[in-house]
């Protein structure tokens, strides 16, 4: 939703670029997080003030943040990965697994293995969907129990315990560099190079493109299979490396991890204005989204909200940021129909 | 003119043959197009036109017949072969991105980078901002092309084609929508890029601007070359006779029916950019068609009629009787029945059985305590089926699986079911065969003679011709001409569906 700068003068490009960042989607919904975390201060300064509420403002979202922007960008395609939530909970039992089967196994190797192995799932997801044509709804709806299934199959009653890996991997997901988490940078490393490839890429462009016509992409002459299987593929890694991390910062991972994922990460991207039709939004926009939406979760309670609420809140939140991006659509089209008359 | 056309051909085709399943769209397409002019194409609807010009874009793959380019053969599976051959298409409707900029639709898949593969956005701007100084238009390229008139994203089209350096350029009827000023401006456009040496095929059902822009002109009819002359050497007469090209009187022989008074009464019908000031009448015991160019809105019309679509002004009336707006159940209530012009979507479920298809229409009247029995289902479905020789085994197959001529005996079937007093058949006989369509034909003169007001909307001239005792003529969203039965001939018709009102009264 930013436009270009219209001319090189650098103060009219800060002018407009200040204008565009007043202007963009996102900045309503970086205005609630803030106004939530300012509540919640208010009412408790610990939220904030203290060291670990410091620490667990930032650390909290960040698995979700990681998951959120592979999200985004198949969504950004016209498309939707139900099965994120059971991807990361087969990669975080394969991590504890490494761990305890390959003695001595280094951790980036883990890493990496935790993501190759996300990518291939993801794989599944977007082949299933670019070469059998079906609603990627319903391929990864099937693909969230399957791979559940596989996980549960290969854990059964078993569970990882953090004594199971080394204390230098743990270490990934509880310490800080200069007062940030390690987990908070490396989500926000993704994310801007996620952004970043999205808006300067080609084909971070094209995928914008098949979201927002996918037959007029065709048109173009676009390789379409080509980068809807690359989004599905991204989406997977990054619910991978989230699997990775998770295990890292929780210690315990049973066949249950990251159950329910999915539907905050979808929620994350649809509450950072990212069109469910495809086409339009960004990565920033849905990862305020999953700190907005996490951060509530521990804010409500600070603010007197019964537990029982909390819920309600996130659902009043998504539909209000789906009505509110219609509402914005709707006023666009006719002020650029408008525009066009004048 | 340009001096160099009788160099070789930009662009050759030679007898294409192109089915799809049993559907034969093209039995010989044959074109030739030379640098350095404007090819006018024209043809009836449903002669071959569009699906040459897919061809050509590589969007469908011919099942014979040669396709040379610059001398060589070629063979494209996908539009992005033909683009990068040089080839750039415009269809009728424009194909944008509406989330994305003017700018990003311009360049998309090709956008200008710098280190690190970056997308130069100031170079892809200023590029943009130089093609729309180049064809003389103003259109803020960083504003989503969502909202933009046709005739802009027909620039934009226009543009992309430029900067993708085409030697030819294909327009699929790029007039239909657009303004005398901006005809205009697209014509001058036109003529620079041919004088660039540049081949440009412009299909238009407007033969004023065929005569106005273009040197060369093809004629097709039915899927298959006709002639091929300079524009100099033909009159409009001549093309005309070349599109029409049979008897046409002969093939449907009409039972006289008496005509009685007024049912469908339609006035000042208007509804903005759609439609304006629609006023006709449709008597009892006859047969008026809509005649026109695809796109002229006659569907539309019928659709607004009939309750689908809105309307912000006007009156329709059956018999006296009021016929509310958006309100296709009150509109049945008053005896109205619409076949639709689509009848594999709107027409018909395709996935149920021919008998619940046939009294879709009329179950209301067909329950009991609330609840459907499959009894009386099947026999009022088996008295229209055999009534309209619907040729199926049983009346529980899926209707999808008939062929086309009776899937349409089925919708008609339904319709006829509500014993409606105005019939609207929106291109009743397309894409059934021949046999079939003469049964059609033969139950809506039937029809007619036991007093049933037909309203028919046809892109078929011969059965326009043949069949309606009136022809109302329609373009671009209004009547221009209405003409009796006597005096319709494919000539008339042709020539009021292709020129503004004005020009028919001189």
């Amino acid at each position: 939703m930013t436009a270009l700068s219209p001319s090189p003068t650098v103060g009219s490009r800060i002018a407009h670029g200040f204008g565009a960042f007043v202007k963009a989607r996102e900045t309503g919904i970086l205005l609630a997080l803030v106004l939530v975390i300012v509540a919640a201060t208010v009412k408790n300064p610990n939220f904030l003030f203290s060291s670990d509420g410091f620490r667990d403002l930032l650390l909290t979202p960040s698995i979700l943040l990681l998951v959120a922007v592979g999200q985004a960008i198949v969504i950004i395609t016209r498309n939707v990965d139900l099965s994120v939530g059971s991807v990361l909970g087969l990669t975080a039992y394969l991590t504890g697994r490494l761990f305890i089967d390959v003695p001595g196994i280094p951790v980036i190797a883990v890493f990496a293995i935790g993501i190759v192995a996300g990518g291939l799932l993801g794989l599944i997801n977007g082949a299933l969907v670019a070469f059998a044509k079906v609603p990627a709804l319903v391929i990864t709806l099937g693909t969230l129990y399957a791979y559940r299934g596989i996980n549960v199959l290969w854990t059964g009653s078993d569970r990882i315990n953090s004594s199971d890996m080394p204390a230098s991997f743990l270490a990934l997901g509880t310490q800080s560099i200069l007062f940030i988490p390690i987990l908070t940078i490396i989500a926000v490393v993704v994310l801007v190079v996620a952004a970043w490839y999205l808006r300067n890429q080609r084909g971070g462009r094209e995928l914008y493109a098949i979201g927002s016509d996918p037959d007029a992409a065709n048109l173009y002459g676009l390789k379409v299979t080509q980068r809807l299987l690359a989004a599905f593929i991204l989406c997977g890694a990054l619910a991978g490396l989230a699997g990775v991390l998770y295990a890292a910062r929780y210690g315990t991972v049973n066949s249950q991890a990251g159950a329910g994922y999915e539907l905050n990460a979808v929620g994350a991207a649809v509450i950072g204005g990212v069109a469910i039709f495809g086409g339009s939004g960004s990565v920033w926009g849905a990862a305020i989204g999953a700190y907005l939406l996490l951060t509530i979760n521990r804010a409500l309670p600070i603010l007197g909200v019964q537990d029982f609420w909390q819920r309600a809140v996130v659902g009043a939140l998504i539909i209000g940021a789906i009505v509110l991006d219609r509402v914005l659509a709707l006023r666009q089209a006719r002020r650029l129909v408008e525009a066009r008359d004048s | 003119m340009s001096n160099n056309t009788q160099s070789a051909p930009a662009l050759e085709l030679s007898r294409i043959a192109k089915a799809f399943g049993a559907v034969i769209a093209l039995t010989n397409g044959t074109l030739a197009l030379r640098s350095g002019s404007i090819h006018a194409l024209v043809g009836e609807n449903g002669a071959g036109k569009s699906t040459l010009v897919k061809i050509i874009a590589g969007l469908y793959q011919r099942d014979s017949g040669e396709f040379t380019l610059g001398g060589e053969s070629v063979d494209f599976t996908s539009t992005a072969q033909s683009k990068a051959a040089g080839i750039a298409v415009i269809y009728q409707e424009p194909t944008l991105f509406p989330d994305l900029s003017v700018t990003e639709n311009i360049f998309m898949g090709r956008q200008p980078t710098r280190s690190l593969r970056r997308i130069d956005r100031k170079l892809m701007r200023d590029e943009a901002l130089g093609l729309f100084a180049r064809l003389g238009v103003r259109i803020d390229p960083d504003r989503p092309t969502l909202g933009l008139s046709i005739a802009d994203q027909q620039l934009i089209e226009i543009a992309k084609a430029i900067s993708l350096d085409a030697k030819v350029l294909v327009m699929d009827e790029p007039t239909a929508a657009l303004s005398g000023v901006e005809v205009d401006r697209l014509f001058a456009v036109a003529r620079s890029l041919r004088d660039e040496g540049r081949a440009l095929l412009f299909i238009s059902h407007r033969f004023d601007e065929v005569f106005d822009l273009c040197d060369t002109v093809t004629v097709m009819r039915d899927g298959a070359y006709i002639a091929t002359s300079p524009i100099a050497d033909t009159t409009v007469e001549q093309i005309v006779r070349q599109m029409v090209g049979r008897d046409v009187s002969a093939l449907f022989p009409k039972e006289e029916a008496v005509i009685g008074g007024d049912v469908l009464v339609v006035e000042g019908l208007t509804e903005a950019g759609v439609f304006q000031n629609v006023s006709f009448t449709v008597k009892s015991g006859e047969i008026v068609a809509l005649a026109g160019l695809v796109g002229a809105g006659r569907s539309e019309i019928a659709r607004a009629v009939f309750g689908v679509d809105p309307y912000s002004s006007g009156k329709v009336s059956i018999g006296g009787q009021p016929v509310p707006r958006r309100n296709p159940a009150a509109a049945m209530k008053l005896g109205l029945a619409l076949v639709p012009e689509d009848r594999r979507k709107q027409g018909l479920v395709l996935e149920t059985s021919v008998a619940r298809n046939a009294t879709m229409a009329i179950r209301q009247q067909l329950t009991r305590f609330g609840l459907l029995f499959a009894r009386p289902e099947t026999a009022a479905a088996r008295e229209w089926a055999s009534r309209l020789e619907v040729k199926t085994s049983a009346l529980d197959t899926e209707v999808g699986t008939l062929s086309g001529g009776n899937q349409q005996k089925v919708v008609l079937a339904k319709w006829l079911a509500t014993q409606p007093t105005v019939l609207i058949v929106d291109e009743p006989t397309r894409g059934i065969d021949v046999g079939t369509k003469a049964e059609v034909h033969r139950l809506l003169s039937q029809l007619a003679g036991q007093g049933l007001a037909i309203l028919m909307i046809s892109s078929e001239l011969p059965e326009v011709l043949g069949m309606a005792d009136r022809v109302l003529v329609v373009r671009e969203g209004q009547i221009t001409a209405e003409i009796s039965r006597a005096e319709a001939t494919a000539e008339t018709v042709m020539f009021a569906a292709t020129h503004a009102a004005s020009e028919i009264a001189r």
